[in-house]
């Protein structure tokens, strides 16, 4: 079973490179049971796209 | 026969047509496309100008956010604006103006990381390791799960916190707190939508090693974001 601190790797981790079948049922696992990682997989979308929209100059 | 524009009027055969430039842009295309572009493009360029300077600050923060050096951020904007000057016919207006430009700079600024070269030697990194583990104590107990008041709560409506300029500035704050190392390599992967293959290349980091850096640059802006943004109150 993942740790939180492990978890927050992959979920970084999944943003750069494609996890294995093995990391990403544990992480499917993980955030099913943690809400708390759950949120910080929603952050980690929200962030990517808050970076996304500052390099395309997409801001008010 | 035309003989001026300005931005508000015309003078066509000796007549002054009154009214906005644009309606001096539809007189100048029914006279024939030399005319439009003898006469219009002087116009277009006073416009472009005013555009160009009211948009200099965005372009200037922008710049130095990625560079953390002014006076490089200085000249990827001069240039930025430069090329967007002389090179109009690029513009089709198939983004907004800010857009077209930012891409612009965008490109300059990776060509300013790719001429410093390999700056970021593995070790370079090590001064900004120890804040962020640091970090990461504060974030977790021993056994890995999160500490009780560290735990990541919900972040209510993004998308109306994106439509406001004082997110952007929060935003881009936080992005400054970040170690300058850990920032460069952070932007480069996510501002300037570099691969981590380049990223490596560019930085002469290993390919773990980018992906440590990019872990730690999240969860010190994610942290940032939620104390500095979204858990203030109104937003939440």
């Amino acid at each position: 079973m993942l740790s939180c601190r492990q978890a927050t790797q992959l979920m970084s981790q999944e943003l750069d490179r494609p996890l294995s079948l093995r990391e990403r049922l544990g992480l499917r696992l993980h955030v099913m049971i943690c809400g708390a990682c759950d949120n910080y997989r929603r952050h980690m979308r929200i962030l990517r796209d808050a970076c996304r929209r500052l390099g395309r100059g997409d801001t008010p | 026969m035309v003989m001026a524009i300005r931005e508000d009027f015309v003078v066509v055969d000796g007549r002054t047509l009154q009214g906005s430039a644009k309606r001096g842009l539809r007189i100048l295309v029914i006279l024939g496309e030399n005319a439009f572009h003898s006469c219009c493009l002087s116009a277009m360029d006073a416009n472009r100008e005013a555009e160009l300077n009211a948009l200099r600050p965005d372009l200037l923060r922008f710049a130095r956010l990625q560079l953390r050096d002014a006076g490089a951020a200085e000249d990827a904007v001069q240039e930025t604006l430069l090329a967007a000057l002389t090179g109009s016919q690029n513009f089709e207006n198939r983004s907004s103006y800010k857009t077209w430009l930012v891409s612009i700079l965008r490109n300059k600024i990776i060509d300013i990381i790719r001429s410093q070269g390999r700056e970021l030697p593995a070790s370079a990194l090590a001064s900004d390791e120890d804040g962020d583990d640091a970090l990461a104590e504060t974030l977790f107990e021993r056994n890995g799960h999160w500490k009780v008041d560290a735990r990541p709560g919900r972040w209510a409506d993004p998308e109306a916190s994106f439509e406001q300029q004082q997110f952007w500035r929060v935003f881009e704050a936080c992005l400054d707190h970040l170690p300058a190392k850990t920032a460069r390599v952070f932007m480069m992967r996510e501002i300037l939508g570099l691969e981590t293959a380049e990223i490596c290349k560019e930085t002469g980091i290993s390919t773990s090693n980018c992906w440590v850096v990019l872990h730690r640059a999240r969860v010190g802006l994610r942290a940032c974001l939620e104390t500095s943004w979204f858990a203030g109150g109104a937003q939440c």
